[in-house]
């Protein structure tokens, strides 16, 4: 499905994730900023993967920024920033 | 004799400072010193280089240190506890011998047996005499007790107090006698009040902090250690000091009168004591004005040293007749090893503090964390670091249940029969992880940032620099 416009999801309070998403430049690209990177990084880039595959995204700037979210709370912030950014204005 | 001098430097330049001296400090003005850094400071400007600090903690306040160790006037640390930020400075390597961490028993016994050497003493005193008899308890940067401090007193080749209110001779009480001081010498102001002690010492409102707490006081119900003559000591933060609150509680219920409080000491303990729950404090450290208050007026509120409270080579100490200990964890294992120097990525930003002497030293020493920390579990293979070794270690309580050190079969026997929710270290670990998922190991530098000293003064273990 094809990213409409910026929009993001989620805070920056401890334990939770702000996830923006915008339109890419042909292709998906993914930053993560986490307090917990060194020991979940490579998880969170997998699990915000998973529900971007989900919705069959392609092209896309995602940025995550995390401060320790579970992967429940980042997979949620994740579906909703998308829901966002595929509706038109 | 004149022990008066002019200025911080004449006191220095009397004491005959020069490159590759061991000088040292005391931590009660906590964050709120100014001392260490005016020592410092002014050593700079005299080109003094290769100076080793002997602190019995480094705070954030300490920051300038680091471009003191920059400019090769510090060469060396030896500290109890270290702030995260010059922790961290520490951690990137930016010292090449290691620092030297002890506990706050250790430090003493290190320095009463001659393992540390001191050559000048700073003692930050809120209230001194011309003649260097010094307390804790006057004065604007009051701080209570100045237990720490006395061993560096006594045994410094040279002893210099420094105050900011000067009282007739001769000064009683005398936390500091002037048997011990060399020098005395009066600045505008040793530190700042509102980073000294705190106003009041509010107990945490975080729900699973209270649920720990809850739990960790229905531990001590249960333990069989809470009868007549209890003794306990708990920190002045998160949780730790909640359990106070659900203490008191049972205290009342089952009618028992207790005999002391140790530690550094907040308003809460002081309540304990007025109460009646307690007949003493023991007091090496104020944590807040109602303690500082306390250890002023009623005579059942104890100065003790940093030797009577902790040291491991005395014929006694206070941690000796402890029944119950409440402490914190950064990380432990599977093993009930205890990590309170490291964050989970490595970086020093803690301690032993008391933590190793009360957890050898009580008959139930528990440790009270969350089960994770923004996603991080607190419960490892392998601690980071290991701070408290964990055979001094009996429980850890967490808010999803506890754990019991498995050589205390009994004590975990009565805490299950109590139906207290025990499982074994390993499934609270899996409970955590479930819910974070299991965190990738973290690399860590060749190079050692650290070693620490146990407290019967073998190195326990060593820190790595941070990648």
């Amino acid at each position: 499905m094809e990213i409409k416009k910026a929009a993001a999801a989620g805070t920056m309070e401890s334990n939770d994730a702000m996830i923006m998403i915008e339109p890419g430049d042909g292709e998906l690209e993914i930053f993560v900023d986490s307090v917990v990177a060194r020991q979940f990084g490579k998880q969170i880039e997998r699990a915000v993967m998973e529900v971007l595959s989900q919705y069959e995204i392609e092209d896309a700037h995602v940025l995550v920024r995390d401060k320790g979210a579970v992967e429940c709370t980042l997979k949620a912030r994740c579906e909703t920033a998308i829901l966002r950014a595929l509706k038109e204005d | 004799m004149n022990k008066r001098a002019e200025s911080l430097g004449a006191a220095m330049k009397k004491a005959g400072i020069q490159n590759g001296m061991t000088i040292s400090f005391h931590h009660h003005l906590r964050n709120g010193d100014y001392v260490m850094n005016m020592v410092l400071d002014e050593a700079a400007k005299m080109g003094i280089k290769d100076l080793t600090v002997q602190a019995s903690s480094v705070f954030d306040v300490h920051q300038p240190i680091i471009e003191h160790i920059r400019n090769g006037v510090v060469t060396g640390i030896e500290t109890n506890y270290m702030g995260a930020k010059v922790g961290k400075a520490i951690s990137e390597g930016i010292l090449d011998r290691p620092v030297r961490f002890r506990s706050h028993g250790g430090r003493p016994d290190a320095i009463e047996k001659g393992r540390v050497k001191i050559d000048i003493a700073f003692v930050a005193a809120p209230c001194a005499d011309a003649s260097g008899n010094a307390n804790g308890i006057y004065g604007p940067s009051a701080c209570g007790s100045l237990g720490y401090a006395c061993a560096d007193a006594k045994y410094a080749k040279t002893t210099i107090v420094v105050t900011d209110y000067l009282a007739e001779y001769p000064l009683s009480p005398a936390s500091i006698e002037e048997t011990d001081v060399d020098y005395v010498v009066v600045v505008d102001k040793i530190g700042d009040a509102a980073g000294i002690v705190s106003g009041t010492t509010q107990i945490t409102r975080d729900p699973v902090g209270l649920k720990i707490a809850e739990t960790a006081a229905r531990v001590i119900e249960h333990s069989g250690y809470l009868a007549d003559g209890f003794s306990f000591q708990t920190g002045a933060g998160g949780a730790s000091l909640a359990v106070t609150k659900y203490l008191k509680p049972i205290m009342k219920r089952k009618n028992v009168s207790g005999s002391f409080g140790l530690g550094g000491i907040t308003g809460y303990m002081v309540d304990m004591l007025r109460e009646g729950y307690f007949k003493k404090l023991m007091d090496v450290q104020c944590f807040d004005l109602k303690a500082v208050e306390s250890l002023k007026t009623n005579p059942d509120h104890i100065e003790v040293s940093a030797s009577r409270y902790a040291s491991p080579g005395v014929i006694s100490a206070c941690v000796d007749h402890l029944d119950a200990v409440i402490l914190g964890a950064t990380q432990i294992d599977t093993d009930f090893n205890v990590n309170v120097h490291t964050d989970s990525n490595g970086y020093i930003m803690g301690g032993s503090g008391g933590h190793s002497d009360t957890a050898a030293g009580a008959k139930l020493s528990i440790i009270v964390a969350p089960l994770f920390r923004a996603r991080l579990p607190i419960i490892v293979d392998r601690a980071l670091c290991v701070s408290t070794p964990g055979n001094t270690v009996d429980v850890l309580v967490t808010q999803r249940g506890i754990a019991v050190n498995p050589a205390r079969e009994a004590l975990r026997k009565r805490l299950t029969d109590a139906c207290l929710p025990v499982y074994d270290i390993g499934e609270l670990k899996e409970m955590a992880e479930k819910i974070t998922g299991k965190p990738d190991d973290i690399e860590l530098g060749e190079r050692i940032a650290a070693e620490v000293e146990y407290r019967d003064g073998s190195i326990i273990d060593k820190i790595r620099c941070v990648k």
